[in-house]
């Protein structure tokens, strides 16, 4: 039995602070089997994405480990530089053995400026050329859709500059949402801790 | 440039006979230039020409979709795309509620049916600078948003209750000849969370944004447009999965000119 908050009541009746009638518990999530994704899950969208390596891929194509997922753009000056810098420093506090089961993923908000080569150019500019980097260059409404998964705001505000939230997201292997970070620079220790939490299981 | 509009528009009619069934009628939008209100860095926007839908998407056209991708049906719809309020009125999957009618605006569908319903119609939903665009006429002016009563009008709305029930066509046809911008549903646009008021809503900015919280008006470039600014506001606060019960859509389409 369920009312205030997480609070809960082993009797039903009704709750001693909101007076309102307590309802059965009901389980959140069902178990689901390996190869289901849940109703939560980035991989319902059936989206086809470029890779900085010229491969297509869907979203699905990365199940299977937990995924660091940020959205930027090459040709910023401001912010991108250091979300980028974030994402390689929370790769930096990241053991060895952690890393093979995480996919870093930077998803470009400026599709045509952002084609595969110049994805792989600035991947290698940036020291984030190995296997656990992933850049990905959608459609325009594959990249709207995908930042209102995220709810990640961005608007162009010039031919070549667009003004967007600063978040990065992690995923679960079966593409659920566990956590987001918001902001430049910010503590990321609960983003680690929630990567150790997911790649160590 | 007339005669290729002409020509444009008898293209995109004959498309329109062929394409799927319970397409709304559309009028064309002749593009233009005007200034938001939060604009690019250079204040001005330009609106290429375009189609609008003539009346927001009905209960019926939204039925019918359902009925034709059951994936968008209240007890298929995956939870990413659509929060516990989707459809929320509906008796069933594929009936209305009791008090709906078939003929008043779609409301409670979230951004990705929306844009889901525009797409299988060979459409998109509109920008918010098309919305804002062809929503700053009145009856006989492209832009009355000087107008005293233009602004009345619409804030006198915002002040009735449920005016979602009400059908389509309820409130006027416009200079462009659309109807019901004002005054019966709010409406999705394709990038509502590109409204970054003050630059960023949310925390992460370097301006004073969370010492006073009407510090979003400053940067409007007229602060008399408060209409306006509640629908900026509103966008910005939606997430893509939301179903709101005062909520509706209509859709566009580009006006491709032939080669």
């Amino acid at each position: 039995m369920k009312c205030e908050g997480k609070k809960t009541y082993n009797h039903s009746g009704s709750c001693p602070v909101c007076k309102m009638d307590l309802k059965p518990v009901q389980k959140s999530t069902k178990e689901l089997s390996n190869n289901e994704i849940s109703e939560e899950s980035i991989f319902n969208l059936t989206t086809k994405w470029n890779t900085e390596e010229g491969e297509t891929i869907q979203l699905e194509d990365l199940k299977g480990k937990t995924l660091v997922i940020v959205m930027i753009y090459t040709t910023c000056k401001a912010a991108c530089p250091r979300l980028v810098a974030d994402m390689r420093n929370i790769e930096a506090k990241i053991p060895k053995e952690n890393l093979k089961n995480l996919q870093f993923v930077l998803v470009s908000i400026d599709p045509e400026t952002d084609t595969p080569q110049r994805l792989k150019a600035f991947a290698k500019e940036n020291f984030m050329d190995g296997e656990q980097w992933t850049f990905l260059q959608g459609t325009t409404s594959s990249v709207r859709e995908f930042a209102n998964v995220l709810a990640v705001k961005y608007k162009q505000i010039s031919p070549m500059d667009f003004s967007h939230s600063n978040i990065i997201s992690v995923f679960n292997s079966g593409g659920e949402l566990m956590h987001q970070q918001e902001g430049l620079g910010v503590d990321n220790k609960e983003t680690i801790q929630t990567i150790l939490d997911l790649t160590s299981k | 440039m007339q005669t290729i509009l002409r020509l444009a528009t008898r293209i995109l009619f004959i498309s329109y006979l062929s394409t799927t069934y319970c397409q709304s009628e559309m009028v064309p939008i002749k593009g233009g230039t005007y200034t938001p209100l939060y604009g690019r860095d250079s204040l001005q926007v330009t609106i290429s020409d375009f189609q609008m839908d003539v009346y927001p998407v009905t209960n019926k056209a939204f039925l019918e979709f359902v009925k034709k991708y059951p994936k968008w049906q209240r007890s298929q719809v995956k939870k990413i795309f659509a929060d516990g309020n989707y459809l929320i009125g509906w008796t069933s999957d594929t009936e209305l509620g009791k008090k709906q009618s078939v003929n008043a605006p779609i409301t409670s569908i979230s951004w990705f049916a929306a844009s889901n319903y525009c797409e299988c119609q060979g459409k998109r939903l509109p920008t918010i600078d098309e919305w804002e665009y062809v929503a700053m006429a009145n009856k006989t002016m492209p832009d009355a948003r000087q107008l005293e009563d233009y602004n009345k009008y619409i804030l006198g709305w915002y002040e009735k209750p449920k005016t979602f029930n009400n059908e389509v066509g309820y409130t006027f046809k416009n200079y462009w000849g659309v109807y019901d911008l004002h005054g019966l549903v709010w409406e999705w646009t394709l990038d509502f969370n590109s409204v970054l008021v003050s630059g960023e809503s949310r925390k992460d900015v370097d301006n004073d944004s969370n010492l006073f919280c009407g510090s979003a008006a400053i940067g409007a470039t007229d602060l008399m447009n408060y209409a306006a600014f509640m629908r900026y506001a509103t966008r910005g606060s939606l997430k893509a999965k939301y179903a709101m019960k005062n909520l509706g859509f209509r859709c566009v389409k580009d006006i491709i000119e032939e080669q």
